[in-house]
């Protein structure tokens, strides 16, 4: 409601907002926003994070000690 | 009334929320929403012989589920279980980035779903449509409401208030040893026999089908690409490599109508049995194989195609608005001896539709995964009851394609090929004797429309189902198109049930590797390559051989087998319901134990019932035993029984129905040992006033998150102060910063 005057400016800013929280969802959903969250981690805690292989790669060992249920 | 909640001080800023005069705008909203439910419900109620839209069915669920979720949920959130958001959650206590982990809500919410959503809830409403509209759409919204979303909400709440523990353990903890032990061995053959219908399901709708053997069989090349993908070529990258997976999966189903007429289409006319071998053969790899090469990208694709069809579904129903075809009761509801399966209406639709309204397997994934990632305890409503509902929303949709359809061809594609003789004429007499006026003509072209063969006895629900659902998305968006939705449906429920079958396998070694491993430590090394490889050679050959049996059956194994995979779903509900009950009277909470002791009872009858016949019953169709004594009696004699046409099927007959009678009865007695473990702990908890229980200490819980999935006006501002405090550090709430 408080964006760019025009309506197609409202639009856009909608549109915008719209995909920014549809991506923001399907990265925290797939899990691919851990990395980020990750690197964050690192950032503030001064530490040199791994490689981004090795990072999915212990994600994915994890995966395979903890197996998730598929309902009928 | 706070007055349950004595774990803490009043001081902390939770939003509990005590009893508050609605605002005059809350007040109208809901006696809106309840008065369009009402009539909905009443059209449906009065209507007979006039057409009707599939419309009313739809808006009847989703008030009801409306009112539900505000009033119920809300009910048993905070006055049953007295959710306490000033209590730590297992995932901020424990958190280790692995499995315990705090996670957004609405992220978890579709974690949730996506774990208890499947082929159930659309095969068993497909098949209980024989029985009319209305039996069905009753059971799956009041079903929802008051059994099925208050099991997946309480047994959410109760394993996460003891740091995520399985069913079994807590059964084994809470109630006994014994009742542990039964709990046990009824999960681990519950699941089998779930899984190997499943597959079951699976086989007959991809067999005799060259397209959908093809568009399946790519599925295995696309997760496999995509796992090297997401490994070697750009490793985390998951939303580009799905949306390549999706598009490839896309053009497997449209290349599967190029390949039909080809001599590769001949080659992937399999029959039954050998789909038997390549799934078992399939379940076995699949199950030995890491995950990150088959299993996850399998998933994300299951997971995006499911959510995508419904919600697809639900905008194409709208636009759609087609016309119910079905008597609201039909005959074979009042006289039980319907073709899809047999039994009367009580108790036998409480058992076909099993997912959608209650589903015993859900108390799996409640005390699984979930319960270790929720942020905050009050989010257990949206989690549970919000997720179940879902769940209901889906089966109901479910239900209006498969009533939607000519009801004669319904019946054409869903009865044994022993009672439809197989051929569209032979159908279209047999259905013309229930009363239809479809005409062989009407079957073949149904059938040259989705480019099929035939739909002839194409049982187990999903051919049907996509039958419906491609009526009513090229009625939707126009255009025809109806080979390739009908080939799509089947796709995506093959697609999903492919993956409950691997990752259930999957479970199934690990409880089995778990177990043994007591007796034996080596074996339940997780790690040990020969122990995987026989862990999982027994899971799959279990349900193999349960498929197998169910494929070759004379007398049709969905018919045969779908009431066992139903009373085995709901009898594993019974076992979860036993186990909130005893812990709610455990806490001291007798006078709300009716929350799940009301559908506990109901389900222990529906069950015993059902059991009770499918195992005494002297109705051959009925009774698995009398059928077997039937068909020795008539071998004895020297004859013949139909649909048997040699003595080896005889033979066959006999062992089956034997074996399912014997399994029928392990499994209602498996829960009766539970429900007796039980009694005795509630006897001793009510005389104690309450026991203690393995409920973790309260500790302080430093997390600041909505309950809802929109945060309310205090709760942003509770959000915004919390921000101030701590200062901003995670980007978690990305969408929350307006």
């Amino acid at each position: 409601m408080t964006s760019a005057g025009t309506p197609a400016g409202a639009v856009r800013t909608a549109t915008v907002r719209a995909w920014r929280n549809l991506r923001w969802y399907l990265r925290e959903f797939t899990g691919e926003a851990r990395w980020d969250d990750y690197l964050a981690h690192c950032a503030e805690h001064g530490h040199t994070p791994m490689s981004r292989y090795e990072f999915e790669r212990r994600r994915a060992d994890a995966a395979e000690r903890n197996p998730t249920s598929r309902c009928c | 009334m706070t007055g349950t909640m004595t774990t803490t001080d009043d001081a902390g800023g939770s939003p509990a929320p005590g009893r508050r005069r609605p605002s005059l705008q809350s007040t109208l909203t809901w006696s809106a929403v309840a008065v369009v439910g009402a009539i909905c419900w009443g059209v449906l109620a009065i209507a007979r012989g006039e057409t009707i839209s599939a419309l009313w069915l739809l808006f009847a669920a989703l008030c009801s589920y409306a009112i539900a979720y505000r009033f119920y949920s809300r009910f048993i959130t905070y006055r049953v279980l007295a959710a306490d958001d000033r209590r730590a959650t297992p995932a901020e206590r424990l958190e280790n980035g692995v499995d315990f982990d705090v996670t957004d809500r609405r992220v978890l919410f579709g974690h949730h779903f996506a774990a208890i959503a499947g082929a159930g809830p659309l095969v068993g409403p497909v098949l209980a449509a024989q029985m009319g509209y209305l039996p069905g759409t009753i059971w799956i919204v009041v079903g929802v409401i008051f059994a099925g979303a208050v099991q997946d909400l309480t047994v959410l709440f109760f394993s996460m208030r003891r740091n995520g523990k399985s069913l079994g353990q807590m059964i084994r903890e809470e109630i006994g040893l014994v009742g542990g032990i039964a709990a046990l061995i009824a999960v681990f053959a519950i699941m089998i026999i779930i899984l190997a219908v499943l597959a079951l399901i699976v086989v007959n709708a991809l067999a005799e089908s060259p397209w959908g053997v093809f568009s399946i069989g790519l599925t295995i090349p696309i997760a496999l690409f995509m796992g090297v993908y997401l490994r070697r070529l750009r490793p985390g990258r998951v939303l580009e490599a799905t949306g390549i997976g999706v598009a490839l999966l896309l053009l497997a189903i449209v290349s599967g109508g190029w390949i039909e007429d080809t001599g590769l289409g001949d080659a992937l006319t399999l029959s039954k049995e050998w789909l038997v071998v390549a799934l078992v053969v399939y379940g076995f790899v699949a199950s030995v194989l890491p995950v990150w090469l088959l299993l996850t990208p399998r998933d994300y694709l299951s997971t995006f195609m499911k959510v995508g069809v419904i919600a697809l579904l639900a905008v194409s129903l709208l636009i759609a608005r087609p016309v119910l075809q079905a008597d609201a009761v039909t005959d074979f509801a009042r006289e039980g001896t319907g073709p899809v399966f047999a039994g009367s209406l009580f108790p036998f639709v409480f058992i076909t539709i099993a997912c959608g309204a209650l589903s015993g397997f859900h108390a799996l994934i409640s005390s699984g995964t979930t319960p270790k990632m929720v942020a905050k305890e009050s989010q257990v409503r949206l989690i549970g009851y919000g997720g179940m509902l879902m769940e209901s929303f889906v089966a109901i949709s479910a239900l209006i394609a498969a009533v939607v359809i000519d009801q004669g061809l319904y019946f054409a594609m869903n009865s044994p090929a022993g009672a439809t003789g197989g051929t569209a004429e032979s159908a279209a007499t047999f259905v013309q004797g229930l009363g239809f006026d479809t005409t062989a003509q009407s079957i073949a072209a149904a059938s040259a429309a989705v480019q099929e063969d035939s739909l002839v006895s194409r049982t187990g629900g999903a051919p049907a189902l996509a039958v419906g659902l491609a009526q009513v998305f090229s009625q939707a968006f126009g255009g025809g198109g109806q080979a390739f939705w009908y080939h799509f449906a089947i796709m995506f429920e093959a697609l999903f049930i492919l993956t409950a079958v691997d990752a259930g396998t999957r479970v199934g070694r690990f409880m089995l590797q778990d177990t043994l491993g007591n007796v034996w430590k080596k074996f339940g090394d997780l790690s040990w390559r020969p122990g995987n490889i026989i862990a999982s050679a027994v899971v799959v050959g279990l349900w193999g051989s349960v498929l197998y049996i169910g494929v070759t059956d004379p007398l049709g194994g969905v018919n045969q087998l779908f009431p066992l995979f139903g009373i085995a779903n709901q009898l594993l509900a019974a076992i979860a319901l036993t186990l909130c009950t005893v812990l709610l009277i455990k806490h001291g909470k007798l006078r709300y134990a009716w929350v799940t002791g009301v559908p506990l009872v109901w389900d222990l009858v529906v069950t015993m019932t059902a059991s009770w016949q499918k195992v005494f019953s002297a109705d051959p169709r009925v009774g698995y035993f009398q059928q077997a004594q039937v068909y020795s009696d008539a071998q004895e004699a020297g004859e013949v029984l139909a649909p048997a046409t040699d003595q080896g099927q005889m033979d066959q007959v006999i062992f089956n129905s034997t074996l399912n009678g014997i399994l029928q009865a392990v499994f209602a007695l498996l829960t009766l040992v539970v429900v007796v473990n039980a009694a005795v702990v509630i006897v001793k908890a009510i005389r104690a006033n309450g026991l203690p229980t393995t409920e973790e200490p309260a500790v302080p819980s430093k997390i600041v998150e909505p309950s809802g999935l929109f945060p309310t006006a205090e709760e942003k501002r509770a959000m915004a102060e919390h921000g101030r405090l701590v200062g901003a550090g995670s980007g978690r709430s990305e969408a929350e910063e307006k």
